[in-house]
């Protein structure tokens, strides 16, 4: 039987373009060029070598965003992944990590899977949450935060690296799983994986074909508010010295003079 | 007084400083009770009642480190269904924070992760997070349901308070799903004896600077003159020459200590979101016009291999 993987990935603003928000204090997607998170292309490449190691799989990604996150679907089919499903839907605007994920699960459930994929976090949001919250919506186990993963006989192993810990998990399929920038440089789209990516399938969906309500979504139906975003303060210029042969002498009398020594 | 429920991040009992630093925040907002898991959760009350919690709820069983996050969220479940507090604080660590999430989805509450900061507010707690690399910083609420936050290492004093710390055993039922994740086997990280990163006063980090696994030797030299926590940067990391665990950025921790001193590192905005808001930041660049020198207090233009070795000299000689 085919092994259904499905990667769930995010179209993000670029991380060194000049982010900010919008006026009703939503992330600006307009005035920064968006992309595939990079954090997501970690997802993307270990379910491509899954793919490649069971005798037959099928992997297909997933994004819920609007109009423009279609290039990060292109990205993960010119790496080699088989279709897409993309949500779009007005509503969508604005909803939180809680609303995301009640669409990516009744999109997953939708589209069959026995593994789904994501990375460790967006590179806007940067939560970190959104693959616990997903295995909770799923009721499958959560196999997080791997360096390195493997699926074999209907059970996926790997490694996590923790702060006091390294631990070796191991759960039955259907599962979750979310990998690190450690797990592995992900692979740049061949010339002809760029041309296939063409002629790949890009379902779309929106909110009525997933049973989701409008209220259960967007900035009106999100859990959280954010009251107030300010930019901060630019540094002040600090005091900048040419070592001259002293400069480590120079810059432990600035840090007596702090009082950290 | 409305009650806040504090998880208990601890090692055998020992309890790690940033929940000491929740039950700071936690005052803020109501009485605080902590619930600790696994195994040595009873020793930490005396900590825990010295710092202000008036209850301690405590769980053991074999599942905490058995299986992976879940057994946690059933018993932080347990530990809200019995109070019906105010609010559920967390550390935000990794683990913290999966279980936070997935307790806010059963109780149908919003969550906000990775606080700097948190007061009362009249629609309930108000939580201060840093956006896009530490360039903006955001005033958040939960709208719906009891506010679960996660809040940062080093948000908040730690504060002795003493309180009643009653003892009491929480009572906690395994869902089908707790054994879905199975722990074959854990093997501790070797301990450097150095303060543990995100929690360091101090951090001494190198990058692509350092230029070997080798050099990093005086990095750490440095570190151990000031009592310091090592990172490292992405680029360092990427070759080699220093765990990820140790990595300050994007996609490693994110810092907030007393002093930064960046060496040999460049200031791409992956390692910026990491450190940015220190509160001072000293670098060592031999690049004039490296970004790091945007956001120093200090900086050295020079050659860190001269550098480094005399400024942890002249740290000895002068603390003696």
């Amino acid at each position: 039987m085919s092994l259904r993987i499905v990667v769930c990935v995010k179209y993000v603003p670029d991380a060194t373009g000049d982010r900010h928000f919008a006026d009703d204090l939503t992330v600006d997607r307009d005035d920064v060029d968006g992309l595939l998170s990079e954090l997501d292309e970690y997802a993307v490449e270990q379910a491509l070598q899954i793919a490649e190691e069971a005798d037959e799989a099928e992997v297909t990604v997933l994004t819920v965003g609007p109009e423009d996150a279609r290039d990060a679907l292109r990205k993960a089919l010119s790496m080699g992944a088989d279709k897409a499903v993309h949500v779009e839907d007005d509503d969508l605007h604005g909803t939180d990590v809680m609303g995301t994920s009640l669409v990516l699960a009744k999109a997953i459930e939708k589209a069959g899977y026995d593994l789904v994929i994501t990375g460790m976090a967006s590179t806007d949001g940067t939560m970190g949450v959104l693959p616990a919250i997903l295995a909770e919506r799923l009721g499958v186990p959560q196999v997080t935060l791997l360096s390195e993963v493997k699926v074999e006989d209907g059970t996926v192993t790997g490694r996590r690296d923790g702060d006091t810990a390294s631990e070796q998990l191991e759960a039955s399929l259907p599962a979750l799983v979310s990998v690190t920038d450690q797990s592995g440089e992900a692979r740049y789209p061949s010339f002809k994986g760029i041309m296939a990516a063409k002629k790949k399938p890009v379902e779309s969906w929106d909110l009525s074909d997933l049973d989701v309500e409008a209220e259960e979504v967007g900035l009106e139906g999100s859990w959280t508010a954010v009251d107030s975003a300010a930019q901060r303060p630019a540094r002040t210029a600090g005091t900048i010295v040419k070592d001259e042969g002293e400069g480590g002498k120079q810059l432990a009398e600035f840090l007596a003079g702090q009082k950290f020594i | 007084m409305a009650e806040v429920l504090v998880y208990v991040d601890h090692v055998d009992g020992a309890v790690r400083k940033p929940t000491l630093e929740l039950l700071t925040l936690a005052r803020r907002i109501g009485e605080p009770v902590a619930v600790a898991l696994g195994a040595g959760a009873a020793d930490t009350a005396a900590t825990l009642a010295e710092h202000g919690a008036v209850k301690v709820l405590t769980a053991d069983a074999p599942e905490f480190a058995d299986y992976l996050v879940v057994p946690k969220v059933d018993a932080l479940q347990a530990a809200y269904e019995a109070v019906s507090p105010a609010a559920v604080l967390v550390p935000s660590s990794a683990e913290g924070k999966e279980i936070a999430a997935r307790l806010a989805v059963r109780i149908g509450s919003g969550i906000i992760t990775d606080a700097v900061d948190l007061e009362a507010g009249d629609e309930g707690p108000v939580a201060t997070q840093s956006a896009f690399a530490a360039s903006f910083t955001t005033k958040s609420r939960v709208s719906k349901g009891t506010p679960v936050i996660t809040v940062k290492p080093n948000s908040a004093p730690v504060e002795a308070a003493p309180a009643a710390g009653a003892v009491e055993a929480l009572s906690v039922t395994f869902g089908a799903l707790a054994t879905g994740t199975k722990v074959v086997a854990r093997t501790p990280r070797e301990s450097t004896g150095r303060p543990e990163l995100t929690e360091a006063a101090i951090v001494v980090s190198g990058g692509r600077g350092v230029n070997g696994a080798e050099n990093f030797s005086i990095i750490e030299a440095l570190a151990d003159s000031l009592g310091a926590a090592v990172g490292a940067s992405r680029a360092a990391v990427d070759a080699g020459w220093y765990p990820h665990t140790n990595q300050v950025g994007q996609t490693g921790k994110s810092v907030s200590p007393q002093l930064y001193i960046a060496s040999g590192i460049s200031g791409a905005i992956q390692h910026r979101a990491g450190m940015q808001t220190s509160k001072t930041i000293v670098a060592i660049n031999k690049d004039a016009e490296a970004p790091i020198f945007d956001l120093v207090d200090y900086g050295v233009v020079g050659d860190l291999f001269q550098v480094v070795p005399q400024l942890t000299d002249e740290i000895k000689a002068r603390k003696g």
